[in-house]
């Protein structure tokens, strides 16, 4: 039971790496330092999926959001502002309600979503199976939405980057 | 102590000491060769043909003052050379350097090598972000830019052996080439990843990240001592890796003629194979010059790209009609 106990002291530790991160992400005023933030929090998660015994996952999920998202983040941010126009950017009330707003959407969807659904212990058929055509045909059928869903998210971020440039230009901040 | 640990803490120390030993080696080979080739004796004064200099050197930069410069946000200036070193030691985990040798043998290793690697670009960006220094800026933007770009090509070319073996682990990739080496039935893919690798490390003729007639030292500018040689030691860490990948992926890894060595053959061909295609890429930097940025991003979106898009095109036709 030691053994059990052990990984149990992993899953605490990606759970508190992913809540820092977020912590970091939401509130330093710094935008390079809130997205390291944000890379913190999805190693966490990575983490997670790890514990999970799903390093496939673990490695998408950095391959996609640490390496992508965040570095498409961050690009769009460096094209948009100098440093010093980052530091000194304030948010106003109306950005702080409407992050409220969508922050505790997002949550009741997913604590909806939690709640509602079904939880079943499935082995999985092929669990471990990591060869191309196992891969594909789970890719392409049984979680053929996700994969989808990861394109779209690639789209939002991409999208999100050059939105946050966008506003700030808009507003006179040069 | 469980002897699962005992292995895991010797693991560790090996890989750290052969990534030291590593950039000590290229270090002096680096300076060799190019020497050699501008006619010139290179390093001479400490030990033997100056074999003991990278020593020296090592011991100078952990000797000096780590500044920091006025004005720059000292946590991520400080973060960013860790962030770029610590990814760049993870591949060598899971690469096989013979049948045995190998620290973790997994099932997906050549996806985790290509998802460390991609962490090395955040890390640049926020060394050069941090450096409040419009020099490191530049070099960030051109070095982030070129590193997204060429990594498609380099991704499509791996993709086209993949589809070949139809697995993503390195040892069962070196277990397909039984009667060949990939390198043969598939060159284009070959030249397209090795190009693609020498633009992913910032080597010349790819280097205008830290080109230095024009940026000084790009995103590194204002890092000096242990700052500084972690970058060092990481971009010559992701050269061994590159090229790490190229022999496993092209050249049969650690297959080649037996040796009256035992185990040790296949170690002794790995390293001389990832060690030839090393000395390619330095003998690469001391003979090209360096290309314009335009023409590095129109090189890789024009002509890099639909080659390898073309290549795995062929070689999934080949492979469902074989």
């Amino acid at each position: 039971m030691v053994y059990g106990t052990f990984t149990e002291v992993f899953f605490y530790l990606f759970v508190t790496l992913i809540a820092f991160g977020a912590l970091v992400a939401v509130t330093s005023p710094i935008l390079m330092k809130a997205v390291m933030g944000l890379a913190m929090a999805m190693f966490g998660v990575a983490g997670l999926y790890l514990y999970l015994n799903s390093p496939f996952l673990a490695l998408m999920q950095i391959l996609i959001y640490v390496g992508a998202v965040c570095i498409m983040i961050v690009f769009g941010i460096m094209v948009g502002y100098t440093p010093k126009q980052l530091a000194e950017y304030a948010i106003g009330p109306k950005n702080t309600v409407l992050a409220i707003v969508t922050s505790l959407l997002t949550v009741g969807v997913l604590a909806f979503a939690l709640v509602k659904t079904q939880w079943v212990e499935v082995a999985g058929a092929g669990a471990g199976d990591y060869s191309l055509a196992h891969l594909g045909e789970t890719l392409m059928t049984r979680y053929g939405l996700a994969f989808e869903l990861i394109s779209v998210v690639l789209m939002i971020a991409m999208v999100g980057a050059v939105a946050i440039t966008w506003n700030g230009k808009r507003r006179g901040i040069k | 102590m469980p002897p699962e640990l005992l292995r895991m803490i010797i693991a560790a120390v090996l890989v750290v000491a052969f990534v030291f030993l590593n950039a000590m080696i290229l270090g002096y080979m680096e300076r060799k060769v190019s020497a050699h080739i501008q006619r010139r004796p290179g390093l001479m004064e400490v030990g033997p043909h100056g074999v003991l200099q990278l020593i020296i050197d090592g011991l100078k930069l952990i000797g000096k003052q780590l500044v920091v410069p006025e004005g720059s946000n000292r946590f991520l200036f400080r973060l960013a050379p860790l962030l770029s070193f610590a990814p760049c030691v993870l591949p060598f985990v899971v690469i096989p350097f013979s049948k045995k040798l190998q620290i973790v043998s997994m099932d997906i290793s050549l996806i985790f090598i290509l998802a460390m690697t991609s962490i090395n670009v955040i890390a640049i960006l926020v060394a050069g972000w941090a450096s409040n220094n419009k020099y490191s800026l530049f070099g960030t933007f051109r070095s982030v830019a070129q590193a997204v770009s060429y990594e498609i090509p380099m991704l499509l070319s791996l993709l086209s052996i993949i589809l070949m073996t139809s697995t993503f682990s390195l040892q069962g990739i070196i277990a397909a080439q039984k009667y060949y080496w990939f390198i043969l039935v598939q060159p284009l893919a070959f030249i397209i990843y090795f190009v693609s690798g020498l633009a992913e490390t910032n080597r010349a003729p790819f280097d205008i990240p830290e080109a230095e007639s024009e940026l000084t030292a790009g995103f590194h500018t204002e890092y000096s001592g242990m700052g500084f040689s972690f970058f060092f030691l990481a971009e010559y860490a992701n050269m061994f890796t590159v090229c790490s990948i190229a022999t496993v992926l092209f050249l049969g890894g650690w297959k080649g003629i037996p040796l009256p060595l035992g185990d040790f053959t296949g170690i002794v061909w790995f390293l001389l194979k990832v060690y030839g295609l090393l000395f390619v890429m330095i003998w690469a930097r001391w003979t090209y010059p360096r290309v314009r940025f335009d023409q590095l991003m129109s090189f890789c979106w024009k002509y890099l790209i639909p080659f390898a898009l073309a290549n795995l095109l062929i070689t999934a036709v080949v492979v469902k009609l074989i």
